[in-house]
């Protein structure tokens, strides 16, 4: 009788027809698509992407040249030179980080006292030529005064966990 | 001579109206593949391009034509070379016997079935040559494969051919599908159908049967060195067939260009409209099967080729020959 049934079952393409339907009814599901350029996924505050330099809301860079970022960064992508400016206070004279280098592991970010460093939520900064990728300050300062609403609001919401 | 001129005129213009369509229907068959494909796999398939990116197809033949077209040193060059364009054309002259409405063919020849099924056993020599000429192993085993294949597959069509011409009692292509006007023969024969469905798969090398063209153990089969629009012919030739295969089955059992039932709203509707219905709904068939079914292991695929298909396409020849012949329904 089993045996039967399998023959029944093969000859009538029980099974495949079986596959069939399973396949149509995903057909008519709704998609799980993200139109990518126009739309964009959900990321996390935590989001380590390209690195910005914050100033405060009065326009002096946060960065005080402590170069403990210089020095935590496993990959050594992070070159910090400095000296005292006028008014007495130590500033950097420059700051550039290797992005080809970079691991992106947020170590400087944390490393940070005054959360000058910081790696902001955009991941859209692909260049056509590799020396574009070699930040220098003037580029990260740019980059922390288009992101800063942003990155102050990323770190608001993730300061609990912090 | 002018009268000649005319004639000839007249003739090409034909032609290219079946041609040119055909070509169309290529790049909207490749396009809706990729919208199934994606469907099913819940993505949304190519969007981008046109409006709902139907112009996919055409952005990809002009990639295609300003690519560099490599000819593989160790290769035999005029074979390489020639193997492309005979596999387009034979997929192209096949289009020559099509009726697509009782009065519409370019050629309304009495033996249209056999010149039919000559010239896909013909398309085989396209990718031998393709295989061989590459000089190379995985072109030359995709042939090898694809060769065996199309052989094996072509007698079980075969007979279901031979189960239709029974039923019809003419191998004219439009007197086939005059003969089911009342009834479209996929429904008393039902079986042979689905196996003329599942046989055009594998002799067009679609999924399930693509194994000349196997990704995993091939590279690409028998067009592993192809490039540029050469490649690009071989996807038109393929795609060509696919849409013939499907052609051929709304001939032989869907009742070309006739509506589902005879009655006034359906009827007054052209049947080039219904024949390109029916066209496309077959194609999906091919489509979603590609979307379902994972690829045959080469042994399964002759297993089932000569073990299956043969003997019970042969049995059912027998059957429904000795059924007609005991009512008297033989057609004269």
């Amino acid at each position: 009788m089993t045996t039967l049934i399998k023959y029944i079952k093969s000859f009538t393409l029980f099974e495949l027809m079986k596959g069939l339907k399973l396949t149509i009814t995903y057909f008519f599901k709704p998609k799980v698509t993200l139109n990518y350029p126009n739309q964009k996924g959900p990321i996390s505050p935590r989001f380590r992407g390209e690195h910005a330099l914050r100033r405060y809301p009065n326009g002096e860079e946060r960065c005080i040249a402590c170069k403990l970022c210089e020095a935590v960064c496993p990959a050594q992508a992070i070159t910090i030179e400095a000296e005292p400016k006028p008014d007495g206070s130590r500033r950097t004279t420059r700051y550039d980080i290797d992005m080809t280098k970079c691991i992106y592991c947020g170590l400087c970010e944390e490393a940070c006292p005054v959360d000058a460093i910081v790696e902001g939520p955009n991941f859209e900064y692909a260049t056509e030529t590799r020396e574009e990728l070699l930040y220098d300050k003037e580029k990260l300062l740019r980059n922390g005064d288009i992101w800063e609403k942003q990155i102050s609001e990323n770190l608001k919401r993730d300061s609990k966990y912090r | 001579m002018t009268s000649l001129s005319f004639e000839l005129t007249i003739g090409i213009l034909k032609i290219f109206s079946f041609v040119v369509p055909v070509l169309v229907s290529v790049a909207l068959l490749v396009y809706l593949e990729r919208k199934v494909l994606g469907a099913v796999q819940l993505r949304k398939g190519p969007n981008v391009v046109g409006p709902f990116g139907i112009l996919q197809s055409f952005a990809d033949v002009l990639k295609l034509l300003t690519k560099e077209n490599l000819l593989p040193s160790s290769s035999n060059k005029f074979l390489f070379i020639f193997a492309p364009m005979l596999t387009l054309i034979l997929s192209l002259i096949a289009w020559a016997v099509i009726p697509i409405s009782s009065t519409y063919v370019i050629a309304n020849i009495n033996i249209g079935i056999l010149y039919l099924f000559a010239v896909s056993s013909f398309g085989v020599y396209g990718v031998i040559i393709a295989g061989w000429a590459s000089n190379s192993k995985y072109p030359f085993l995709g042939a090898l494969r694809s060769a065996a294949q199309m052989i094996s597959y072509e007698v079980s069509i075969g007979f279901v051919i031979i189960t239709v011409l029974i039923c019809v009692g003419s191998l004219n292509l439009i007197d086939i599908v005059e003969s089911q006007k009342n009834m479209w023969f996929a429904i008393p024969l039902l079986p042979m159908f689905v196996i003329f469905i599942i046989s055009a798969l594998a002799e067009t090398n679609r999924l399930p049967f693509d194994l000349p063209e196997d990704e995993a153990t091939l590279v690409a089969g028998f067009f592993t060195e192809y490039s540029s629009i050469s490649f690009g012919l071989f996807f038109l030739a393929e795609y060509a067939n696919m849409i013939l295969m499907s052609s051929l089955t709304v001939i032989l059992f869907l009742g070309g260009w006739y509506p589902p039932i005879d009655i006034f709203p359906l009827n007054a509707i052209p049947g080039i409209f219904w024949f390109v219905i029916k066209v496309f709904l077959i194609l999906f068939v091919f489509l979603w099967v590609r979307a379902t079914f994972p690829r045959y292991r080469y042994d399964q695929l002759m297993r089932l080729g000569w073990k299956i298909f043969l003997p019970f396409t042969l049995i059912w020849v027998v059957i429904t020959s000795a059924f007609l012949f005991y009512f008297g329904l033989l057609p004269n």
